[in-house]
């Protein structure tokens, strides 16, 4: 057998992980029940998905003049827009910012695009300090550790990690696990920072072309004071995340926290409109947006592979996956874990890099079933599949599609597909088996390890019926 | 989905038995065959029928499943139903040949079948409306339902309709009922561990139940969950439910 | 980086774009709930996440705030002088706790803002029966900080601006004609985070407390 890929050996890791493990089984149960909680109605759930499926597949059919439209409004309520290609093209341009201003550190609210940046590193290599705020985020930043979730970035952590952790780092504060006590610590560490921050980050998660607005939603505070109080505001964006109306956001922003954490809203909605006017006492002076596309525009070309990008980024698949809850968040080593991450990691980074991950599924349809945007994930998953042996690779933008094939597959493939298509050279069972079989050679112990093998029926239900005199034409 | 309206009881319709009830679970078929003829419907068995081409689909050999499901479109030409004792494979004849197909010369044909399939369970209780009488013992009985019966084809609720007419069946429901059993077909092979922890979360929910008898509509899961009984009865000591397809389970307590 | 925004663009436009049914997006829930109905919701919703709401009506709700001031035990409390609210509470100073104006700008006074106020009091532009919300916009009278950085925030509805969800409001106060502030907030409950091996914790950023009082 090949060597065991890196996914692999995280995976076997993860499982090992007993305590763990139950730790996440407890946390998705509860966001699940919360979820369910807030959706009594099937019906009126099923009305909301088609809706803000329909807001979402309207705005990426009209996406090139939305996003110009979001530029000349933002540009016309004093907010500078930035395009960026690729996530360094992205960093340099917040480089830029923060020099033009000789910022030695920023303050960030939650944002995945800016993981996906890798911000945080860049910055810390040019010696900016790069301070999260978000307190899962500020959790796992201590750790050295990224988010295994993306909405509950320290999700994998125990009450008693945590107390360790800040006692570790902070050893001026008394230890305690007391989780009122560790949250006003982190408080009140973070207020300082703000306090003396000179550019503020956040991300979005939705820009309403329209008006020219960046809209964020969050619980903590932490994304307005980010957005507030530095002088400086700056938001990364993915292409994707425009609009098209005002109209347009009071059922995504009903629809998005009850499917990701069954709130009925987030404490703050917080739309933004531009730096602080003239007459205004606070609010940031310059307000930024960078516009990513990492990967976007080329998922974009294909008609099937355009659903990716509808995605809220909620968190709900991740929440009701049965192999996230199994192997959590850091296995997939990617920034976007779970079913979304499983979609979007691939078609962002090529096949070669997150192929693999493709095969993690049982395409069991959980996801799919959850999707606010009624993204239907296994359906990717399977195209992705295709794309990653297909012989055709012109006609797909994967990255890296075909490179996949391994001669052997497809051979088997092949011949099954001969047999159980040339019913004239019927012997199909025990032909079937042996060639399936054969696509597994080393692998058949692994169905043995934990199951007795199934048996061949001595008569096939082909002959049975045939006995039992059944018409067959 | 599940049909909306359905239609008036047929007199013939197919039936497409599955490969893997084809060389692992031919007593199903048989069962489900019964089941049918019972109600008085002829049942056509296309003897160059083989697979719905569900594994090489799912691998990402389009061109391979195709030439498979192809293959089968012809050998049910007639303007009847076509029914399937399989979620997973009745899914994939009736959500996935219309993708498979999209643009091919022979859309239109796949399409017409698309529309034709109906999983057994469905059928019995949408079309055929069946009365059950229960002849068998008291029994204490879990259910599987596959995730392809439950989300593509949306009949998740069928097989407790039918124990439901069973006077002697009580009906135990296991915790994270709706959630996968670790199968999905390839899967089990190329993730062998996360299907593992799956499959032993799975038997160890539905032996709490204390039921000592499984239905499902699925073989595919039947193999996985009663493969894993069985190792752990043997390894392990455990008690092993008796596991059978849902048609077999009915047949059996309901025919004098 | 124009080239970059040349270079998207392009690929974005030279994608034969699919046809999507929009039907559905328009469609709005439709609820009718009458006053004390919203009302109801609204203070279950807010009491759910651990909100205070208080009921008054225009002749009692400056006791009413000066009675909240005091069992808060507040040594000042932060407003603009400016709003109907405001106005009056300044008139009748001496009901409350030392009044700290908000008059000039963050930069001026950043230190005390940060960390000697005890509590910030707003008006707000109208209320959400369905999910228990607040609307603030910001203003120069009433800045952001005003709601986000003193660990309390007192927060005056007035009953008829309560709608019954975030669509309505945005229709009958015509949000899209009036052109948006430069931030517009829906504030539902105090600053909470799960964070912590989702236990609920209160005040990690924003205010502890929120008390909203019903005029
Ligand atoms: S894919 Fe759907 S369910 Fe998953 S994060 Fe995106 S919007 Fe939420």
């Amino acid at each position: 057998m090949a060597k065991p890929t890196e996914f692999r050996i995280d995976v076997e890791k993860a499982l090992g992980k007993t305590e763990v493990r139950a730790h996440f089984r407890k946390a998705m149960d509860t966001l699940m029940t919360n979820r369910r909680n807030q959706f009594p109605d099937d019906a009126a759930l099923q009305a909301l998905r088609t809706q803000a499926q329909a807001i979402r597949a309207n705005a990426l059919s009209k996406l090139p003049e939305l996003l110009e439209q979001l530029e000349t409004n933002l540009t016309k309520n004093g907010v500078q827009v930035h395009w960026a290609e690729t996530t360094d093209e992205a960093n340099q341009i917040v480089l830029g910012i923060m020099q033009k201003h000789h910022a030695q550190s920023i303050i960030k609210g939650k944002s995945m695009v800016s993981e996906e940046m890798g911000l945080n590193h860049f910055l810390e290599e040019r010696g900016i300090e790069a301070l999260e705020s978000d307190l899962g985020e500020f959790i796992i930043q201590l750790d050295g550790e990224t988010p295994s979730h993306i909405i509950m970035p320290a999700i994998h952590k125990s009450k008693e990690q945590i107390s360790k952790l800040f006692h570790e780092k902070f050893p001026d504060i008394p230890y305690t696990d007391n989780v009122d006590e560790l949250t006003a610590s982190a408080r009140r560490i973070l207020r300082d920072k703000f306090y003396a921050a000179p550019v503020g980050l956040s991300g979005v998660n939705f820009a309403v072309a329209e008006t020219g607005t960046l809209c964020l939603v969050e619980n903590e505070g932490n994304g307005r004071m980010s957005t507030t109080i530095p002088p400086v505001h700056i938001a990364v964006t993915g292409i994707e995340k425009v609009v098209e109306k005002l109209s347009d956001i009071p059922p995504l922003l009903s629809i998005l926290p009850r499917s990701a954490t069954g709130q009925p809203i987030t404490t703050y909605f917080n739309m933004i409109s531009g730096p602080r006017k003239a007459d205004e006492k606070d609010g940031p002076t310059e307000v930024h947006l960078v516009l990513l596309d990492n990967g976007r525009s080329r998922i974009y070309s294909d008609p099937e592979l355009l659903a990716t990008l509808r995605c809220i980024r909620c968190g709900a698949c991740i929440n009701h996956c049965p192999v996230y809850v199994r192997i959590g968040g850091h296995s997939y080593g990617t920034v976007y874990p779970g079913p979304i991450g499983t979609i979007l990691e691939p078609q962002k980074e090529g096949l070669k890099v997150h192929g693999e991950l493709i095969q993690a599924s049982s395409l069991c349809g959980a996801c799919g079933e959850v999707c606010p945007v009624r993204i239907p994930i296994p359906n990717i998953i399977n195209r992705l599949r295709h794309d990653s042996v297909r012989k055709d690779t012109e006609n797909t933008p994967t990255q890296d599609a075909g490179t996949r094939r391994k001669p052997l597959e497809a051979a088997i493939w092949q011949a099954w597909s001969w047999s159980a298509s040339h019913p004239s050279l019927y012997n199909f069972g025990g032909k079937t088996a042996t060639q399936l079989r054969g696509l597994v050679p080393n692998n058949l112990g692994a169905w043995t390890k934990v199951r007795t093998a199934p048996k061949l029926a001595e008569q096939t239900l082909h002959q049975q019926l045939k006995a039992l005199g059944v018409d067959h034409e | 989905m599940s049909q909306t309206t359905n239609p008036p009881k047929p007199d013939t319709i197919y039936f497409f038995g599955t490969c893997l009830i084809d060389l692992i679970y031919p007593k199903a078929g048989v069962s489900a065959v019964q089941l049918l003829q019972r109600e008085r419907v002829k049942v056509i068995y296309p003897q160059a029928q083989t697979c719905c081409g569900q594994p090489a689909w799912n691998s990402g050999y389009r061109d391979e499943a195709r030439q498979v499901a192809r293959a089968q479109i012809k050998f049910f030409p007639k303007n009847i139903p076509i029914v399937i004792p399989s979620g997973s494979c009745a899914g994939m004849m009736k959500t996935h040949y219309p993708e498979l197909f999209k643009g091919e010369a022979d859309e239109v044909e796949a399409l017409n079948l698309a529309n034709r399939v109906y999983e057994l369970t469905e059928f019995l209780v949408d079309v055929l409306k069946v009365q059950l009488q229960d002849l068998g013992e008291a029994v204490e009985v879990a259910v599987h339902t596959s995730c392809s019966a439950r989300r593509e084809m949306g009949v998740a609720d069928k097989i407790e309709q039918l124990l439901g007419q069973l006077s002697n069946v009580d009906v135990k429901e296991q915790a994270y009922k709706t959630e996968c059993c670790g199968f999905g077909g390839t899967f089990a092979i190329k993730e062998p561990e996360i299907s593992a922890a799956m499959v032993a979360d799975k038997t160890l929910h539905i032996r709490a139940t204390g039921a000592t008898q499984l239905v499902s509509q699925d073989c595919g899961c039947l193999m996985n969950i009663s493969g894993a009984f069985a190792y752990q009865a043997q390894h392990e000591g455990k008690a092993a439910p008796k596991a059978q397809h849902i048609a077999e389970f009915l047949w059996e307590r309901t025919h004098g | 980086m124009s080239n970059a925004r040349t270079a998207i663009l392009q690929r974005l436009n030279s994608v034969e774009r699919p046809v999507v049914d929009v039907s559905a997006r328009e469609s709005l829930s439709v609820v009718s709930w009458d006053k004390a109905e919203c009302i109801h919701r609204f203070t279950e919703r807010m009491q759910a996440v651990r909100a205070e709401v208080h009921r008054s009506d225009r002749g009692n709700w400056l006791d009413k705030v000066a009675e909240i001031c005091k069992t808060k035990g507040l040594n000042n409390l932060l407003l603009s002088p400016k709003t109907e609210w405001g106005q009056v509470i300044t008139q009748n100073a001496a009901q409350f706790p030392r009044l700290k104006h908000y008059e000039r700008s963050i930069e001026d006074w950043k230190e005390e803002l940060f960390y000697q106020v005890d509590a910030g009091l707003t008006s707000t532009l109208g209320g959400i029966a369905e999910t228990g919300t607040l609307i603030l916009w910001s203003s120069p009278d009433e800045p952001r900080t005003l709601s986000l950085v003193p660990p309390i925030h007192i927060a005056i509805l007035d009953t008829d601006k309560l709608y019954t969800t975030f669509a309505k409001a945005v229709k009958t106060q015509g949000w899209l004609e009036q052109g948006l502030p430069t931030n517009a907030l829906l504030i539902s409950g105090p600053s909470r985070s799960a964070d912590i091996a989702q236990v609920l914790a209160y005040g990690v950023h924003g205010p502890r407390e929120l008390v909203v009082v019903l005029v």
